[in-house]
C-alpha cells in the first residue's frame, strides 16, 4: 500500500502535460498483457493442430500432438493472470454467475469454458482414448491407475470404437476452428470496443489478434518442436518444420499487412486524437514499437521466412534460424500485446498529456507474478508430454516401441 | 414442351408495386416515424437527475473537489478524486496548458505570465452521469448500474475489481479504491438526496457556478438554466449520453 502510493508519487512527478487525476495510476498492468498473449498462443498452437487434422496437412503429423498439448497447457493458466489481477480475486465466479449481457468481459468466461471443456479436453480425450487403454495395459502402478481413471475405465479398442474416437474427434475440431477464432477475435473485442480509448476502439482489433494470435501459437510450437526432439535427441522433420515456417510466413505476412492498414488508416484519417497518439508512437511506445514489435518481431522473421522460400540453406543453419525466428516472433507478439494494452493507457483521455508505467518486482502485479502465468504451462506441459507423450502413440496394431 | 413462362405484364408490375410502395406509406402514418434524434432517452416519469456547471461562473476555488473528499471519505493522496477542478490556460500563441495540482482542492496559481495569456478559465469535472454510459455497459457482474433516476452507481459488495469500467469512461472518473480493491465514484451523494439535501459540491460552491436538478421537471432550476444558456456536454461524439451540461465549454476542454 505504501509502497503503491510512493510509486504513483513518483509517476506523478514524471507526468508529462496533463492526465486526469484519476489516470495516473495505470489500471492494467503487465498481467493484462499476458492475458491476451497467452489466450493468443492456444488459439494459434490450436489452429496448426486442426491443419493437420482438418486440412489433412500430414507433414505436420509430428507437431500434432506437441500443439495440442500446448494449446491445452496454455489454456489452463490462461485466465489466471487475469483473475489475480482483480481488485477482489474471490469473486471472480460472479463473472460466471451473474454475467451481465452487454459487457464484452463476461462471456470471456463462457467462450473460454466451450473452448476448454468442449473443444481441447474433448479433441485430447478422443485422440488419447485408445492409446491411454493400451498404456494401461502397458505400465503398473500410479501411472497404470492414472490411465484408467483418465480413460474414465473405457477398455474398448475394436477398430469400431476406434474409428468413431476419430469420427468424434473430427467433428470437435471442426466445431474448434470457428471456436478457436471466436476466442481469439473475442478477446480482441474487449479492447477493440472501448470507444473511449482511440488507440484500441478500431474494428480491426479482434482481426489483428486473431492473426497476431495464430502467428505466436505456430511460433511457440515451432519452438517447442526444435526443443523438443533436441532434447530427445531425435532427428528433426526438416520437412515438417520448413512446411511450418511456410504457413508462419504466410500468416505473418497477413498479419502485418493488418497491423500496417490498421496504422495508415489512423494516420490518414487523423482524427482528434491524432496528435497524442502520434507523440504517443514516437514517444514512450518507441522502442516496444518500432523495435521490439516491428524490426525484431515482424520484419526479421518476414524477410528470413520469405527468403526461405526462395533459397534454403543447409538443415543445421536453418534449424537454427528457425529456432531463433520462433524466439524473435514469440518476442515480438509479446511487445504487441504490450504496446496495445500498455501503450493504450499511457496517453491520457484528455488528449493532453501523458502517464508512465511503473511495476515492481514482486507484489501480486509484479513481473514476478508475471513470469510464473509464464512458466507454469511449461510445466504442466512437461508433464503432459510425459503422462500422454504424442510420439509414443501407436500406430496401428500395438508393438513394442521404446524411446 | 416447356410450359410457357408466366408472363408479368408491365401492368402488373406496376399494381404489385403500387400496393407495396402505398402499403409502406400507410403504414408508417400509422406508425410515425419520429425523425427527431434525442441525445439521451429520459424517461417519460418520476425525477432524472441532471447537471449543470457554468463555466463563467467558476472561481477555481476548489471547494468543491474538497467538500467531496470530505463528505465521501475519498482517499486523501492525489490519486484518487470523485469530483476535481481544471484549470485552462490558452496562450497568446495558442499553446493550451491544463492542470489540476491536487485536483484544484489547494487552490490555483497561474504560472504563466499574465502578458501571455489569451484566456483562463476552470473547468470543475465530475461524472456526467451518461444515460448510455459505457462503464454500465462493460462491467462484466453489473456492479455498475444506472438507478431509475439517472445516477450511475455501484455497488461496492459486488464489484470484482476487474477495472473494465475505469477504462471504458472517457471522463477520467473512477478510480480503484486503494483499500478496497473495488472501484469508486461520483454518487451525486445519493445519500443526500434522499434526505432532501443537495450533493456536497453543489452546496458548497460560493457562486452557484454549479446547479442541480431534475431535467423531467419543467420548473426545476436546472431546466431555467439550460434553457437560457448555451449549454453543451463535454465529447459528444462519443454519444455517452451524458447528463452534465456546461455553459460556455470552449472548444479546448476534453
Ligand atoms: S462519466 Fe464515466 S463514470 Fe460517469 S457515467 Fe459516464 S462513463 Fe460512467
Ligand atoms: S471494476 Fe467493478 S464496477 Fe468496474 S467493471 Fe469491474 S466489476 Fe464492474
Amino acid at each position: 500500500m505504501e509502497q503503491h502510493l510512493q510509486d504513483l508519487y513518483e509517476v506523478l512527478s514524471k507526468v508529462d502535460g496533463y492526465v486526469y487525476p484519476n489516470e495516473i495510476e495505470l489500471n492494467w498492468s503487465i498481467l493484462i498483457v499476458l492475458y491476451p498473449y497467452i489466450t493468443g498462443l492456444v488459439a494459434g498452437a490450436f489452429i496448426l493442430a486442426s491443419l493437420e487434422r482438418i486440412f489433412k496437412v500430414h507433414i505436420l503429423k509430428p507437431t500434432y500432438g506437441i500443439a495440442l498439448l500446448t494449446a491445452f497447457s496454455f489454456m489452463l493458466v490462461a485466465t489466471m493472470p487475469l483473475i489475480s489481477h482483480l481488485g477482489k480475486p474471490f469473486r471472480a465466479y460472479e463473472i460466471m454467475i451473474t454475467p451481465h449481457s452487454s459487457s464484452a468481459m463476461a462471456i470471456f468466461g463462457f467462450v473460454y469454458l466451450w473452448y476448454l471443456m468442449v473443444v481441447l479436453l474433448l479433441e485430447i480425450w478422443f485422440d488419447y482414448r485408445r492409446d491411454m487403454i493400451i498404456w494401461a495395459q502397458e505400465t503398473t502402478g500410479v501411472k497404470r491407475f492414472l490411465y484408467r481413471v483418465l480413460s474414465l475405465w473405457t477398455t474398448d479398442i475394436s477398430p469400431k470404437a476406434v474409428a468413431l474416437d476419430n469420427r468424434i474427434g473430427y467433428i470437435v475440431t471442426v466445431i474448434g476452428i470457428p471456436s478457436a477464432f471466436l476466442l481469439h477475435g473475442y478477446v480482441g473485442f474487449i479492447f477493440g470496443s472501448i470507444k473511449a480509448n482511440p488507440w484500441w476502439s478500431t474494428v480491426l482489433m479482434p482481426v489483428i489478434f486473431l492473426f497476431s494470435a495464430i502467428v505466436s501459437g505456430i511460433a511457440l510450437v515451432m519452438l517447442i518442436y526444435i526443443l523438443l526432439t533436441k532434447v530427445r535427441k531425435l532427428k528433426i522433420d526438416m520437412e515438417c518444420l520448413d512446411t511450418i515456417a511456410k504457413y508462419l510466413f504466410y500468416i505473418l505476412i497477413i498479419d502485418f499487412v493488418l497491423e500496417g492498414l490498421d496504422q495508415i488508416h489512423r494516420i490518414y484519417e487523423a482524427e482528434e486524437s491524432f496528435e497524442v497518439l502520434h507523440k504517443l508512437v514516437f514517444g514512450k511506445l518507441f522502442f516496444t514499437l518500432f523495435f521490439m514489435q516491428g524490426l525484431f518481431g515482424t520484419i526479421l522473421p518476414l524477410l528470413t521466412l520469405g527468403t526461405f522460400q526462395f533459397y534454403k540453406p543447409k538443415e543445421k543453419i536453418r534449424k537454427i534460424i528457425y529456432l531463433a525466428i520462433s524466439a524473435l516472433i514469440l518476442i515480438g507478439v509479446f511487445f504487441m500485446r504490450w504496446n496495445v494494452v500498455i501503450g493504450g493507457q499511457l496517453f491520457s483521455k484528455s488528449f493532453y498529456g501523458y502517464t508512465s508505467f511503473k511495476t515492481g518486482m514482486i507484489g501480486s502485479e509484479g513481473y514476478l507474478m508475471a513470469a510464473v502465468w509464464l512458466i507454469v504451462p511449461f510445466i504442466i506441459l512437461s508433464f503432459l508430454l510425459w503422462l500422454l507423450p504424442p510420439w509414443k502413440k501407436k500406430e496401428e496394431l500395438p508393438e513394442t516401441q521404446g524411446l | 414442351m416447356r410450359p410457357a413462362k408466366p408472363k408479368v405484364s408491365r401492368r402488373d408490375f406496376f399494381k404489385a408495386g403500387t400496393i407495396i410502395v402505398g402499403g409502406i406509406a400507410v403504414a408508417s402514418a400509422f406508425t410515425p416515424y419520429d425523425a427527431v434524434l434525442i441525445a439521451a432517452e429520459k424517461p417519460k416519469k418520476g425525477k432524472w437527475y441532471g447537471i449543470g456547471i457554468d463555466i463563467n461562473k467558476c472561481i477555481g476555488c476548489g471547494k468543491c473537489a474538497s467538500a467531496c473528499k470530505l463528505e465521501n471519505n475519498v482517499p486523501k493522496a492525489p490519486f484518487y478524486f470523485r469530483s476535481w477542478v481544471e484549470q485552462y490556460t490558452i496562450k497568446n500563441d495558442g499553446t493550451i496548458i491544463v492542470e489540476s495540482p491536487n485536483g484544484g482542492i489547494d487552490g490555483f496559481k497561474q504560472s504563466v505570465p499574465t502578458n501571455e495569456i489569451f484566456k483562463s478559465f476552470f473547468v470543475p469535472k465530475m461524472c456526467n452521469h451518461c444515460a448510455k454510459s459505457p462503464c454500465v455497459q462493460v462491467c462484466p457482474v453489473g456492479a455498475t448500474f444506472e438507478t431509475p433516476e439517472g445516477i450511475v452507481l455501484v455497488d461496492e459488495n459486488y464489484c470484482i475489481g476487474c477495472r473494465y469500467c475505469v477504462q471504458a469512461c472517457p471522463y477520467g472518473c473512477r478510480y480503484i479504491h486503494p483499500d478496497k480493491g473495488t472501484v469508486d465514484k461520483c454518487t451525486l451523494c445519493i445519500h443526500r438526496l434522499v434526505k432532501g439535501l443537495q450533493p456536497a459540491c453543489f452546496e458548497i460552491c460560493p457562486t452557484e457556478a454549479r446547479i442541480f436538478g431534475d431535467l423531467n421537471d419543467p420548473e426545476s432550476k436546472l431546466n431555467y438554466f439550460l434553457k437560457n444558456h448555451t449549454c453543451m456536454v463535454i465529447k459528444p461524439h462519443l454519444n455517452t449520453g451524458s447528463k452534465l451540461f456546461y455553459n460556455a465549454l470552449s472548444s479546448e476542454v476534453r
